[in-house]
């Protein structure tokens, strides 16, 4: 072959390895949501929203007390999160360049890095030991820790976007900088704010490693936040390692439901941010 | 409606303005240097400015009319590392005196920016800010009541009047300037500065603009910074031309684009440079 | 000003409270290990024994375990992710770049539990059914040894590339996004095909891109629950793709609440103590890379800062 015809041989056969590389990435995402729905939509019945566990060994019953378990403890981890993500976030955008914002963003990336097994054993360490018993509170503060990095950067990122000149209007009004801030700057950046709090809260809904043993799992209905509790993620776990086909059924069913609020909420998310993209014009 | 050919701001119609002794001045600058760090942006700076007066501030790109302009309500101090020499008295007091409430400050010393910069929030949420954190409104019939004042006067109520409560940021560049000097009014400030309020604005927006600086002259001391200096012929009683950060003269305005005192001023005038 | 100085204190705290965590997980993990670390040293690090009744423990198959599989799953996912992200970022057709994202975006957002799922009843039965057929004479080699569970090292590498590619690949295409076109301009200017612009940009961002890959690694160290599911969770070392194996991960989520007596649980936290470490050193060592690429990339266009201002 002549040199050119060799170059552009291995240029094609470039493109089309990139492209087999998609294609075989899209591969097992297709055979998880395949299996996911086809495994779960047949095991998903009404009892499953309705009923709590039945004892091992008898079949049916549902996941009533994990759904609203998942529930409670991501309402803990969101107001543990929220403030102290929101606040950090608007402190490492309004005080961009002192030494306490970049120990910040530097502390907020590192705890995102942080796996999330070792967050759980923080979390067993801090409110499991004293108290000498699993709770729903040691589970929602171990996802909330989780939360924290990820909507702090997320706000910080979002208010670092909106234009100076807002800024300066609300100044010469006669705005304080606290004032220019909460009234202006923070709502101006909110519905991306919001997104972010969504998407992290979704992401969070489908953690089992840190639950295992804060949260740890309750048979029975509970609401209590300083008694163990149930969750989905546990539930599919326990069910999926178990040898009862029909937990396993349950277990798809439950992973059918969780992947479809994942889904749910990524998609919310999208749509809220176009539209505020298209408001802006 | 076509717009005139000649502005109805033509100067032989209008008032020469005071003579410099006979009136207190409302704004008093002595001896005001300014610098970024190392760098001096403005030397020795001594002007006075008058109420219900125009004054415009001309000069070349980069020449410190709009870094002055920003000192008259200390928006210079969110840059860090600034340091302010001399006295910048309004009604008699300095405003870089240690102690000074800079917040109290902005409410008495209004600002409009070159570029329009409404909050994405409604109409009637834009004008009603400042009144809201000064606490300036007894109740909501008194805001609204402010807030149509307020857009009155800035020419703007006829346009908005159905749509108040719709986002601001749908109205046209030239509405959303005049938003932005009805928001800043609404405050009822002494003094109102504006930095080249017109400049990113087509050419009849930018009559409505100057035909609004006129009207609003007999409540408010006006102070406009403006590369064009037709605008400022048009449009203000005195002017002050600055040059690399110094005040070359400061005069009537019909003496300065007719008989300017120093040949700098005159080359910059005639467009010899600039 | 009195309110803005209040106004700094309150929202700083905040901030002060984020970093007072993070060395506080490093406090509280060192602390509910000191028990394990005055009892072996650093003896276990190369202790194989992992004996709970005794009290003996030794975290070496552990260790082993993690690096084989996360290595083995970064070597199947970087071509992969490398391939993705060029494909999105150089090669895709504009219509088609969206959804692409979309997907990579979803790959990213299936809850671990999920795959653990689809890989325990999907995955290992491939898996086995592949073992069970590998001809004699690869059989004889000690990577394809040991009979045909299913479970084992190739299962965890196999779901934890397909993890960490969606990772990867995010992070790889922002590094290619800063990246100034005017280098492939000149590439393309000079007659370079296809393969010879993109290889040139590769090369710009070699630094970027090797962070990107570390994330990965750092993100495949750390994973829990699918690897748990599917490695066989036996504490051996072996190089044997098809053989049982435990990861420190894996060890910890089994056994914690097993735990009967205080060294044992100090030995599963000293474990997440060194995991904690590891992954610390692994993102903080990418996160260098990556900033260091994009400093030298394009001159920071910070956003308006709060001290912005105009003439």
């Amino acid at each position: 072959m002549t040199r050119d015809v060799r170059r552009r041989f291995v240029s094609a056969v470039f493109v089309a390895a990139c492209a087999a590389a998609v294609l075989l990435a899209l591969i097992p995402l297709a055979m998880i949501l395949f299996f996911v729905v086809s495994q779960g939509l047949q095991a998903l019945n009404v009892a499953f929203f309705t009923q709590l566990p039945r004892p091992v060994g008898e079949s049916g019953g549902g996941m009533l007390n994990a759904l609203v378990g998942t529930f409670v403890l991501t309402g803990v981890a969101a107001l543990i999160a929220i403030p102290i993500g929101v606040i950090s976030g608007i402190y490492m955008s309004e005080y961009r360049g002192t030494r306490l914002a970049t120990a910040t963003r530097f502390a907020a990336d590192t705890l995102n890095g942080v796996p999330s097994i070792v967050i759980g054993i923080f979390a067993y360490a801090v409110a499991v030991l004293p108290f000498r018993q699993f709770s729903a509170m040691a589970g929602g503060l171990a996802l909330g820790v989780m939360m924290i990095p990820i909507i702090a950067r997320t706000t910080e990122e979002l208010l670092l976007l909106v234009p100076g000149a807002l800024r300066e209007g609300a100044l010469a009004l006669g705005a304080t900088r606290a004032r220019a801030v909460f009234s202006v700057i923070v709502p101006a950046a909110l519905p991306g704010i919001i997104t972010g709090v969504v998407l992290a809260l979704a992401r969070i809904a489908g953690e089992t490693a840190p639950l295992l043993f804060t949260a740890f799992n309750n048979r029975f209905f509970s609401t209590d936040l300083r008694q163990p509790i149930a969750s989905m993620t546990v539930q599919i776990f326990t069910y999926a390692i178990s040898p009862y086909e029909d937990w396993h059924r349950q277990a798809w069913a439950g992973a059918l439901v969780l992947v479809s609020f994942v889904l749910v909420c990524s998609l919310v998310a999208r749509v809220v941010t176009a539209r505020v993209q298209r408001l802006r014009g | 409606m076509n717009p005139p050919l000649v502005s109805p701001l033509a100067p032989a119609a209008r008032d020469p303005g005071p003579e410099a002794a006979t009136l207190r001045p409302k704004i008093d600058v002595k001896q005001l240097s300014f610098y970024y760090g190392a760098t001096r942006a403005l030397q020795d700076i001594t002007l006075q400015i008058y109420p219900n007066v125009v004054t415009a501030f001309i000069g070349p790109s980069g020449c410190g009319k709009s870094t002055f302009l920003r000192t008259l309500n200390r928006m210079n101090d969110v840059i860090p590392a600034i340091r302010v020499e001399g006295k910048a008295l309004i009604d008699g007091e300095d405003i870089y005196a240690p102690g000074v409430d800079v917040v109290q400050l902005r409410r008495r010393v209004g600002m409009v920016f070159q570029k329009s910069n409404p909050f994405p929030k409604s109409i009637f949420e834009n004008v009603a800010y400042g009144l809201r954190i000064n606490g300036m409104a007894k109740n909501r019939s008194d805001l609204a009541a402010r807030v149509e004042e307020s857009l009155k006067q800035a020419a703007l109520w006829t346009e908005v009047k159905d749509r108040l409560h719709t986002s601001a940021l749908a109205l046209s560049g030239g509405q959303q300037q005049r938003l932005c000097i009805a928001r800043a009014l609404a405050i009822r400030p002494d003094v109102l500065l504006m930095d080249e309020p017109a400049s990113a604005l087509d050419p009849i927006a930018t009559q409505r603009i100057e035909e609004l600086v006129y009207s609003l002259k007999s409540s408010y001391t006006l102070v406009i910074v403006t590369h064009n200096m037709q605008q400022a012929a048009r449009v203000s009683d005195r002017t002050a031309f600055f040059w690399l950060g110094k005040l070359v003269e400061y005069d009537r305005t019909d003496r300065i684009f007719t008989a300017p005192s120093e040949k700098l001023t005159e080359d910059y005038v005639t467009g010899r440079f600039g | 000003m009195r309110t803005e100085l209040l106004f700094r204190v309150l929202i700083g705290a905040c901030a002060v409270l984020l970093v007072v965590l993070v060395a506080a997980i490093g406090v509280e993990l060192a602390r509910e290990s000191v028990l394990s670390i005055r009892a072996f040293g650093l003896r276990f690090w190369v202790t194989t024994t992992w004996d709970p009744v005794a009290g003996e423990f030794g975290a070496l198959p552990f260790i082993w375990g993690t690096l084989y599989s996360s290595v083995l799953a970064l070597l199947i996912s970087t071509p992969i992710a490398l391939g993705i992200a060029i494909f999105i970022s150089e090669l895709s057709p504009e219509r088609l770049r969206a959804p692409l994202v979309f997907l990579t975006e979803l790959l990213a957002a299936i809850p671990s539990i999920v795959y653990g799922l689809w890989a325990i009843f999907v995955l290992v039965p491939i898996v086995r059914q592949l073992e069970a057929s590998t001809p004699e004479v690869l059989r004889a080699l000690p990577l394809f040894s040991g009979p045909p569970l299913g479970v084992g090292m190739v299962s965890a590498a196999l779901v934890l590339a397909v993890m960490i590619i969606p990772f990867t690949s995010a992070v790889a295409r922002e590094v290619l996004k800063t990246v100034p076109v005017a280098q492939r301009e000149a590439a393309y200017a000079l007659g370079a095909t296809r393969f010879e612009a993109i290889r040139s940009a590769l090369f710009f961002a070699r630094t970027g891109i090797v962070g990107a890959i570390m994330l990965g690694f750092g993100r495949a160290l750390g994973e829990t629950m699918a690897v748990t599911m599917v490695v066989g969770n036996n504490p051996q070392i072996s190089a044997s793709l098809f053989a049982p194996q435990y990861t420190m991960a894996a060890v910890i989520a089994n056994e914690f609440t097993e735990a009967t007596d205080e060294l044992y649980l100090h030995a599963l936290v000293e474990i997440g103590l060194v995991l904690f470490i590891i992954t610390l050193i692994v993102n903080a060592g990418s996160r260098l890379l990556i900033w260091a690429m994009s400093r030298s990339a394009a001159p920071a266009v910070a956003p308006t800062s709060p001290a912005a201002a105009t003439v």
